[in-house]
């Protein structure tokens, strides 16, 4: 019972959440939280972004590595999109947005491959070398913006960023999507097990004939290539490509993917569970400032989550005899 | 090919790491269904002799004939290919995956999803895992079968590392301390494993510290000391002491 229980939390605690802000929406406002489109939708587009990186992320730390630098990886892509498209527009807004977005997309993959071959090919720890690339990212990022955001004035792109088909906005279309692929990628393919083989036992994937270091290399561009997607949506959204617009969605990014019940020594985790986790956070912070908590809550909150998450993690293995105790 | 030439031939073989010389013209034949022991002290250079026959390491000197044709692997996947499987000290086993999936691990087959995109086939890779599971007459309940193989038993996990070398039709199987972690009566589990698997054919060498088990199930003990070969003795001949003796020097 109690395993079961610290299996199915994440949805547990997503299902009490809701409860909560609902009750709370009907006792003090006399309205719904859940089921009024708004809400849903806000809650949806505040989700997208880190659990985009979140995505990528979970891959690297189920094979027992970490992707620091994904937010300003997304501010990367963000800010060379935005220059791309800003001299392309006047000439052609349709051709602007294609290669505005292959831009962005090869943009992230750049420092990936680096990350990726630092990692895999020249043994830096995963911590450090995606630190690393996250100063790198970073001042590359304001470098290329001149130090400020770069404005897009393309209707196309508006309409990417804000419009929507049935009724879901797109970027959250997209989302979904990218969702989708990689779930497939994890928990169908071939590549998805051996990414967890490479987490449970790296010795044990190499004797097994797996190419270690050129999964390694592609876990990281994955997660370079999610930030770049997170990044051309950014772009979408506000016209505008900004050198920060990830820089406090790496911490959401990692949080939604431990509370999901990934472990960082590596082994486990899915993306169903990032899904779940970078929901929790999401709900958690609009739903304080449904209610009106002073925002600076919503810190809090989260922090309590990702600790008490980590916990029923390490309960759960206690109450499976994956963890020996010592003391 | 000629059908008399023993499965594994070694002469001459010789390897370095730096200055150090790990291997020095160690030579031995092993025919199918034969089981033969490496007994040596620690740094004696079993493992390195091992893992030159199993694709690891490349040899320095010497040459290995395998089934009388030459063998020059790049890397353990061809040796898989080969029908060469090692079974390693600290199980090459992923604890975080079932019994299904460390079988087949590297080796996954695949089916089309909607007929177009490539999928893990799992519910062949669990009737496989079951198969050979029970050819083996190993005791694993089919409800352990799709948990993470560290909810196993010790023998029980050394039983699917064999059983994932049975299953590639391995034609010559190398144990390295395959009872090292294990109780006693798992230890005498993997013995009769070894007993069966020459039965059906199997050539196999194995390394171990333990003497009771190099008398139990070896047919010859091949003896190492500092990277040369100090003695080869068939079972009716060898005692513990004269093992010892020759592992030592003196």
């Amino acid at each position: 019972m109690l395993v079961f229980v610290a299996a199915a939390w994440p949805w547990l605690f997503l299902v009490l959440l809701l409860v909560f802000f609902e009750s709370w929406a009907r006792l003090a406002y006399g309205v719904s939280f859940v089921f009024n489109g708004f809400n849903a939708q806000s809650i949806a587009l505040f989700a997208a972004a880190p659990l985009l990186l979140g995505l990528g992320q979970t891959f690297v730390i189920i094979a027992g590595g970490i992707d620091l630098s994904v937010g300003f990886v997304m501010g990367l892509a963000a800010v060379i999109m935005a220059r791309v498209m800003q001299s392309l527009t006047p000439i052609d807004p349709g051709l602007a947005l294609a290669l505005g977005i292959t831009v962005a997309f090869l943009v992230g993959l750049v420092p990936g491959w680096i990350n990726g071959t630092l990692v895999s090919r020249l043994r830096v720890p995963a911590f450090i070398g995606t630190l690393g690339m996250y100063g790198v990212a970073r001042g590359t990022g304001f470098l290329a913006a001149g130090g400020t955001t770069v404005p897009v004035n393309n209707p196309w792109l508006f309409e990417m960023g804000n419009g929507k088909l049935l009724g879901v906005p797109i970027p959250v279309l997209i989302t979904i999507l990218v969702v989708i692929a990689m779930h497939y990628l994890l928990s169908q393919t071939r590549f998805g097990q051996h990414t967890y083989a490479l987490g449970g036992n790296r010795a044990a994937a190499v004797r097994a004939g797996i190419n270690v270091r050129r999964h390694t290399l592609l876990l990281y561009m994955i997660s370079a290539g999610c930030a770049g997607i997170a990044g051309l949506l950014y772009t979408a959204r506000f016209s505008a490509g900004a050198a920060q617009a990830g820089e406090p969605l790496l911490l959401d990014s990692i949080a939604a993917v431990v509370i999901g019940g990934a472990s960082l020594f590596g082994g486990s985790g899915t993306i169903i569970g990032t899904v779940i986790g970078a929901l929790i956070i999401a709900i958690i912070q609009y739903g304080l400032v449904f209610i009106d908590v002073e925002p600076f809550w919503q810190f809090v909150a989260v922090g309590i989550v990702i600790i008490v998450s980590v916990l029923i993690d390490q309960s759960r293995e206690r109450l499976t005899g994956e963890i020996k105790d010592e003391g | 090919m000629k059908a008399e030439a023993p499965l594994l031939r070694c002469r001459g073989l010789g390897k370095r790491f730096g200055g150090v010389r790990a291997l020095e013209g160690v030579g031995f034949e092993l025919d199918r269904g034969e089981v033969l022991a490496l007994a040596g002290d620690n740094g004696a250079g079993k493992s390195t002799l091992i893992k030159i026959i199993s694709g690891v390491y490349r040899p320095d000197e010497g040459e290995i004939l395998y089934d009388g044709v030459p063998l020059h692997f790049d890397n353990p996947r061809a040796a898989r290919d080969a029908g060469i499987e090692t079974i390693y000290q600290d199980l090459a086993l992923a604890d975080n995956l079932d019994v299904g999936a460390n079988v087949f691990l590297g080796r996954e087959p695949e089916a089309r999803f909607l007929g177009l995109l490539p999928r893990i086939d799992r519910k062949r890779m669990r009737a496989a895992a079951h198969q050979v599971l029970e050819t083996l007459e190993i005791d694993i309940p089919p409800s352990k079968l799709t948990e993470p193989v560290r909810n196993l038993s010790g023998g029980q996990r050394q039983a699917v590392a064999i059983g994932r070398a049975i299953f590639w039709k391995a034609r010559l199987l190398i144990m390295d301390e395959p009872t090292a972690a294990l109780g006693v009566p798992e230890q005498r589990k993997v013995r009769e494993l070894v007993h069966r698997l020459r039965q059906q054919g199997v050539a196999i060498i194995f390394i171990s510290h333990n003497l009771q088990d190099i008398l139990a199930v070896a047919d010859r003990i091949l003896v190492l000391r500092r990277g040369r070969k100090v003695g080869e003795l068939s079972r009716a001949e060898a005692t513990g002491d004269e093992i010892v003796r020759l592992m030592v020097g003196g």
